[in-house]
């Protein structure tokens, strides 16, 4: 029976077994293999030397420091404290250097231009894209089509406060929801929608009254977007005539848009990021091909 | 043999019938009672599942009369195979599900427009979907079955009870589903890995208690000296996994009559709690457990004695006392403190070799029986699984260092890591396990086709080759790119330049999985041939391709 210890030799190994047999399985009676027992009693040395140098085991109020005193918040800490006085001195110059004085000193532009780019891709990139290209719903930013302005002061700002943000200073521009409060009717919504188009190079529908549509436009958009249509940028009232939109660039879009007006909303940056580097991404988004 | 029908129910059936009828009537309260929609479903179904439970235990008195089951025939263990056979095909479907879904969330990190805009098929309910449903639900039943049919036969014992066996794993199926819809519908509690809500949590406590005390009872009556090694492996499993499970899931619902529940731990103790669970669900679940699997299916197939005796409890009592304190190494550099990291890190490296004990006890097996890899790609498939698990756990300790871990950690290197371990370890050796143990439940030579064997065996490895490799290459990748700076000190690349730098990656990854997929879907039809079209076993060997036994 198998209660008793039938030590064999097996055939194939030489090795005895244990006698132990179940549902015909046995084992053989190796030693531990010798590397690995070497392995493994090294990598108990190494973790008692690990102790003994870095902090490890739990006290009662406490813990062991380790010998050499190493704390890995303090280095963190020390690094960081480090990274910021490297950048601080160039940091400073950037923070009262004005906007123009950047773009135009090699080593400040330079800095700047590696600053912009680097939180531009953590804080901007999101919603404009990686390339600044921008996204339906958020504007391009490489080319001169601003609707708030594209000088370096103008786009300080805009970083600065946001748009429609929840900054005191922020750019606020709310367009009139002509149709949702029936400001409009159908009809002339239709008509200037096409007028509209019809300036900005878009094929109007056939039947409509383009003429009406340009009363229509004069009596309630021109205020704010131009007799010319050009926009105004301190009202952030965009230029009608160009070649992209934030939202749809047709006919209906230009419709839906008078219908109930879609708004963008930009964070105000100034009190979330440092001002130098608030400076910086003005002058880098100045420098992507658009700057005024 | 000529038996008398019992009067009365056994004192097993009556405790299960009321405690199922208890729990069908509080479920219906609760669905009646709830605003809570999820919490409705699941009661609803929990009331279905219970009462069905209560109806089977009545309608089985009355159809056999109660007569008592044998515990031998013929001077031989009347094994209990019902509960195995259902576990093992449940673990054939679970898996395919839980791979297909595996394969869906690929896709979606490559197309996000596969998330389809919709909460049920969004990646973040789908993903949880995923990992539990190929660890707990594939890996749990592979588990549940091999463990109850090596503990018997290596105990030379029938399983007690007629009724628990069945209750632990219908109750644990049952568990699974609830826990899946929950997913899908929302209902978690957001640890990773332990994501079901309270009820879910209570119910699985309760299937536990009654698989640890089927798996004790086992034992108890074994009429074997000892206890074979795959059995320790099994009961530490078994244990610690409660322990965890309970541990992780100290909440408190909001509501009985709701999903939502808060755990007790607050904070970074949380968070240590919880990946002392996560990294134990590793080493005790996926670890441990599939080593049980190992011990007893390879040397089976090699014909082979396991090689050594000493090696096998060094490494059992190194393996399970050392893993319990790695977690941290999840942690680092985040608020917990140092020296508790520092603790987790060197725990992971004394863990090294405790692991590689059992690949050298598994791959040393087969030491007089190389031979049969050509011929065998069964056995060629545990073989390389052994050879995944002693990667993944070369792997590991690594990169539970603090220096590698600034890389690797948040990074597609851990998926990589992960997958090593989960598709070549646990995958292959629970493909193994199913490719032995189908044909000797159903008493079968062999498998329906070896050929198609072979087929799984090289489409599946080449899926693993691909993901792990693409989820090595982009998880470094990844890595670099977020530590890199330009020379003034400015980060060198945005988050979504390293999402676009990956996409490459996770269409190699998902062809990968798909790979893996169809590897086991052919396993699903293999097997499902053996149980309709395999040649039978000549009447006489009960099962297992029997050899002699003991004299």
């Amino acid at each position: 029976m198998a209660d008793m210890h039938n030590k064999e030799v097996d055939k194939l190994s030489g090795v005895e077994t244990t006698g132990h047999e179940w549902d015909g399985l046995k084992e053989l009676n190796n030693p531990l293999p010798k590397w690995w027992l070497y392995i493994f009693y090294a990598t108990i040395v190494w973790a008692i030397g690990y102790w003994i140098v870095y902090p490890s085991w739990p006290l009662i109020s406490g813990y062991t420091a380790g010998v050499i005193g190493d704390s890995q918040r303090a280095n963190a800490l020390a690094a960081y404290q480090a990274d910021l006085e490297a950048r601080s001195q160039i940091g400073e110059k950037l923070i009262n250097a004005p906007l123009e004085e950047i773009r135009s000193t090699q080593s400040l532009l330079e800095f700047a231009l590696a600053n912009g780019e680097a939180a531009f891709g953590d804080n901007c990139a999101g919603c404009h894209g990686t390339g600044a290209e921008g996204f339906p719903g958020y504007p391009n930013l490489q080319d001169d089509n601003w609707i708030w302005g594209g000088s370096l002061d103008a786009i300080h700002t805009t970083l600065q406060y946001g748009i429609r943000s929840d900054h005191d200073e922020t750019r606020f521009g709310e367009m009139p929801a002509f149709g949702r409060d029936e400001i409009l009717d159908k009809e002339q919504i239709t008509q200037v929608a096409n007028y509209v188009g019809a300036q900005a190079g878009l094929e109007p529908a056939a039947d409509v009254d383009l003429a009406a549509g340009e009363t229509v436009y004069a009596d309630n958009c021109a205020a704010c977007h131009g007799d010319d249509l050009k926009g105004n940028r301190d009202l952030g009232a965009p230029n009608l005539l160009a070649n992209n939109y934030t939202f749809e660039r047709s006919i209906d879009g230009i419709a839906a848009q008078v219908i109930n007006p879609r708004y963008g909303v930009m964070p105000a940056w100034s009190p979330r990021l440092e001002p130098a580097t608030v400076k910086s991404l003005a002058v880098y988004v100045h420098s992507l091909g658009g700057g005024e | 043999m000529a038996q008398t029908k019992a009067k009365y129910l056994t004192l097993e059936e009556g405790f299960f019938a009321v405690f199922l009828i208890v729990i069908a009537f509080v479920c219906l309260i609760i669905a009646g009672k709830t605003y809570d929609q999820v919490m409705a479903f699941h009661t609803a179904i929990g009331s279905l599942f219970a009462a069905g439970g209560a109806f089977i235990i009545f309608k089985n008195y009355f159809n056999d009369g109660g007569l008592a089951i044998p515990q031998e025939i013929d001077g031989k263990p009347n094994y209990n195979l019902g509960p195995i056979k259902f576990g093992a095909w449940a673990a054939v479907f679970w898996g395919i599900a839980g791979f297909t879904v595996g394969l869906i969330i690929a896709l979606q990190l490559a197309y996000p427009v596969l998330n389809f805009d919709l909460p049920w098929t969004s990646f973040g309910r789908l993903r949880p979907l995923h990992t539990s449903a190929v660890i707990f639900a594939f890996g749990g039943n592979v588990l549940l079955a091999t463990s109850f049919y090596v503990v018997q036969r290596t105990s030379r014992a029938r399983m007690p009870g007629r009724i628990a066996p069945w209750f632990v794993i219908l109750g644990y199926n049952a568990f699974i589903v609830i826990a899946g819809t929950g997913y899908l519908l929302g209902a978690t509690q957001s640890k990773e890995y332990a994501e079901p809500e309270w009820y879910a949590d209570l119910w699985l406590t309760i299937v536990w208690v009654a698989y640890l005390l089927v798996f004790l009872g086992t034992l108890w009556k074994r009429k074997e000296p000892h206890i074979y090694v795959a059995n320790w492996f099994y009961l530490a499993f078994i244990v610690t996994i409660a322990m965890l499970h309970i541990t992780n899931n100290l909440t408190v619902p909001v509501s009985i009559y709701g999903t939502k529940s808060y755990i007790v731990w607050a904070g970074v103790q949380d968070a240590m709690v919880q990946w002392w669970y996560g990294h134990n669900a590793v080493g005790f679940f996926l670890t441990a457990g599939f080593l049980a699997i190992m011990y007893y299916f390879v040397p089976k197939r090699a014909e082979r004695p396991v090689y050594s005796y000493r090696l096998s409890i060094v490494h059992f009592w190194a393996l399970i006392f050392l893993y319990i304190w790695a977690g941290p190494h999840h942690l680092h550099y985040t608020a917990l403190p140092q020296w508790a990291s520092t603790l987790g890190a060197t725990f992971s490296i004394i863990l090294w070799m405790p692991s590689w004990g059992g690949m050298i006890n598994g791959l040393m097996t087969l030491s007089g029986a190389w031979d049969k890899l050509r011929t065998d790609p069964v056995l060629r498939m545990m073989v390389v699984s052994i050879a995944f698990y002693g990667m993944s756990t070369f792997e590991g300790p690594l990169m539970s260092l603090r220096s590698v871990n600034s890389l690797s950690h948040y990074t597609d290197w851990t998926i990589g890591h992960v997958h090593s371990g989960a598709l070549g370890w646990v995958g292959y050796i629970s493909f193994g396990a199913l490719y032995c143990l189908i044909p000797w439940l159903w008493n079968k030579k062999q498998v329906y086709s070896l050929k198609l064997v072979n087929w799984h065996f090289w489409i599946s490895t080449i899926g693993i080759v691909l993901y792990i490799c693409a989820m090595w290459v982009s998880g470094i990748m990844q890595g670099l790119m977020w530590r890199a700076y330009d020379q003034l000190g400015f980060l060198e690349y945005s988050f979504i330049e390293t999402v676009e730098a990956m996409h490459p990656f996770y269409v190699i990854r998902a062809l990968g999985g798909a790979l893996f997929v169809v590897g086991a879907l052919i396993m699903a039809y293999n097997l499902w041939m053996t149980v309709r079209h395999g040649e039978a076993e000549e009447a006489d060997t009960v099962g297992a391709g029997a050899m002699a036994p003991a004299e």
